[in-house]
């Protein structure tokens, strides 16, 4: 173990694919430079032909992994914010999601694409945007959520070994947090959810940079007396529904937070998925804590009103609970 | 028509083989409308009955090795290089033993194993993975050659200029293609496009020239130096090929009343037929004699016929491909 930043662990899963595969390219914007410290250091060790910075053209470079991928690359594209899925989106939905399935299997597309995503910096609306609920939407993608350092750096490794498209969506205010890392090989299956912590009285389902948060909210509800079991899906397609089923027939509540719109979102849709697998172990309707259905403002008052905190985690679970 | 040597060959190629390649194409589509109108075949289906001239001559180029993308408008392109007739009719019938399992359909034909990354319904949306295909091969250290085709509708596309900025950026092997057909869906070319498509290509810094899409001789020839020139490090390049479809945008389009070019266009357009201007050319210089073109003619016929009987006599997909393929 070492403790490291999120972004480190992110870096050094980077780094070490790299050293393993020499398929694995990364490319994308001022990853040389590696402004958000995911990708620092990396063209020091790998050189300019393996670290390629591009230009501002997130539909080309999205589109040239595919095709890279699809010839026998195993690219990673570091797309910076997670809003700028929407640039890619084309390339990414229509194309790396379906060129499988529409040509009956015939091709198969290792290719990662990497975006730091959610609020909490004073972005205002551009971004901070969390399109993970979107793109989970699209048949084909995998959707990879880390909420922990540990498992930052172990889903990152798996998302790159994978033989599909894969979208990664780290939490903007998890990259300097730090946690004891593996050093060396260290991988987190994709599709498997796990529990962070074990409790009785109601199921927390917590997204990305909502895991920390919970855990935090967790630990001061057990002084109140309520036992909060954390469940952290890790990853959003495919969505392990089978642990948060067993979680919630356990707790007999459920709360989802998520830190993105809420309308047909992935806190809906494990809501839902709950809902129809185990509507009858639930004692009561199920609650998400998302943001309201707005864009984020930049008034830092207002930011913090709209993100969803572990103080109004807290209070839901709370209020649940003593119904 | 450009002189073929001597021997009436071009990239290795005889005239024969392009004059069969090029009927397969034409007697394949020809088919493929007889059995739309007939409900044999259902669903969007793009022909491009006229063009034969630009993937032929491409193809020509191209090696073992080298890949394609491709468009809706894609049969040309998958005969050209060589697919297999049958398992394409099979495909646009929807049918298990198709390329993609009946799940692509006329749109989306592709054999992978002859160097088709996919055929595309989103205009210009392949045209990217062709040049991550050149940086892929460069980097794994193939001589090989990514070829991009797409309609001068994709000229409007950002995603189409992202990428040849990139091809030139980072002097990617890479061959841009442009079936300049007249027409994106019934808009002319004129009416949607500012500038020269040469000028566009020249100011990303790719070779390019202009080509007669109805002369396959003259687009194997181009293609062969765009080629050359990408498998030599030379970077990639802009074929701008001048072409026409004879039929419309979609297949059952007069049904739905469209009205947006004259018979009296069509019928001069038809008169460069690039079929029968390759076996005037072959009578004429007599490297392709009429009875060899004949021969040629009657062996596509039977290609094409035994082609439907196997999509016809071929089983419908089981269920459970539904839900296969999403994901390796």
């Amino acid at each position: 173990m070492a403790r490291v930043t999120f972004a480190k662990a992110v870096a050094e899963a980077l780094a070490e694919e790299m050293r393993r595969d020499e398929t694995v390219v990364l490319l994308g914007e001022d990853v040389r430079t590696g402004i958000l410290g995911t990708t620092k250091g990396l063209v020091e060790e790998f050189g300019p032909a393996r670290v390629l910075d591009t230009p501002i053209s997130e539909a080309g470079f999205a589109g040239l992994a595919v095709g890279a991928a699809a010839a026998g690359l195993r690219p990673v594209v570091d797309l910076m914010y997670g809003q700028f899925t929407y640039l890619a989106m084309d390339q990414l939905a229509n194309q790396a999601a379906k060129l499988r399935y529409m040509t009956g299997g015939q091709i198969r597309l290792p290719v990662t694409y990497l975006f730091v995503s959610g609020g909490g910096h004073r972005g205002a609306a551009q971004h901070s945007e969390s399109p993970h609920g979107m793109v989970m939407n699209v048949p084909g993608l995998k959707v990879v959520v880390p909420g922990t350092g540990p498992d930052a750096k172990g889903l990152l490794k798996a998302s790159i070994r994978d033989d599909n498209p894969v979208l990664y969506y780290m939490d903007f205010q998890l990259l300097r947090t730090r946690w004891d890392v593996p050093e060396g090989e260290w991988t987190v299956p994709l599709g498997r959810a796990e529990v962070k912590r074990e409790g009785t009285d109601v199921t927390v389902v917590a997204v990305g940079g909502m895991v920390p948060k919970a855990l935090a909210a967790a630990e001061a509800l057990a002084e109140q007396g309520i036992s909060v079991e954390v469940v952290d899906p890790r990853c959003l397609a495919p969505l392990d529904v089978d642990t948060v089923v067993a979680s919630v027939r356990k707790t007999r509540r459920l709360v989802v937070a998520d830190d993105a719109p809420p309308r047909a979102g992935a806190a809906a849709e494990i809501v839902a998925a709950v809902v129809e697998a185990a509507h009858d172990a639930l004692v009561c309707p199920p609650r998400r804590v998302t943001r309201p259905p707005a864009p984020v403002p930049f008034n830092a008052s207002l930011e913090d009103a709209a993100l969803p905190s572990q103080e109004v985690l807290e209070r839901t679970v709370a209020e649940l609970v003593r119904r | 028509m450009r002189a073929a040597d001597g021997e009436g060959r071009m990239g290795g190629k005889d005239l024969e083989w392009f004059l069969y390649r090029m009927l397969l194409i034409r007697y394949f589509e020809e088919k493929v409308a007889e059995l739309y109108r007939a409900g044999e075949i259902y669903g969007h289906v793009h022909l491009s009955v006229g063009q034969e001239a630009v993937p032929v001559g491409v193809a020509a180029a191209l090696r073992e090795g080298d890949v394609v993308t491709s468009t809706h408008r894609g049969h040309g392109h998958c005969l050209a290089v060589g697919a297999d007739p049958a398992r394409m009719m099979a495909e646009l019938f929807g049918r298990a033993t198709g390329y993609c399992k009946g799940k692509g359909g006329s749109m989306h034909v592709a054999d992978v194993s002859r160097g088709i990354l996919g055929a595309n319904g989103v205009v210009a949306g392949g045209v990217p993975h062709a040049v991550g295909a050149a940086l892929a091969m460069r980097k794994l250290g193939r001589p090989s050659v990514a070829v991009a085709f797409f309609g001068e509708g994709a000229l409007n596309q950002g995603v189409l200029w992202e990428a040849a900025n990139l091809a030139a950026l980072w002097e990617l092997p890479v061959v841009f293609v442009c079936e300049n057909n007249q027409y994106a869906i019934t808009t002319p070319f004129r009416t949607a496009t500012a500038g020269d498509p040469l000028t566009r290509a020249r100011g990303f810094g790719l070779w390019a020239v202009e080509v007669d899409g109805m002369d396959v001789l003259a687009v194997a020839q181009q293609a062969e130096e765009a080629a050359h020139r990408a498998r030599s490090g030379g970077g990639p390049s802009f074929l701008n090929c001048r072409t026409y479809r004879f039929r419309g945008h979609t297949e059952g389009e007069e049904a739905l009343g469209w009205r947006y070019r004259d018979e009296e266009e069509v019928r001069e357009w038809r008169q460069s037929d690039p079929i029968l201007r390759l076996e005037r050319y072959g009578r004429d210089t007599g490297k392709l004699l009429p009875q060899t073109a004949e021969r040629v003619r009657e062996e596509v016929r039977r290609v094409v016929e035994r082609a439907v009987d196997f999509a016809r006599s071929s089983p419908e997909p089981p269920l459970s491909e539904l839900t296969a393929d999403v994901w390796a």
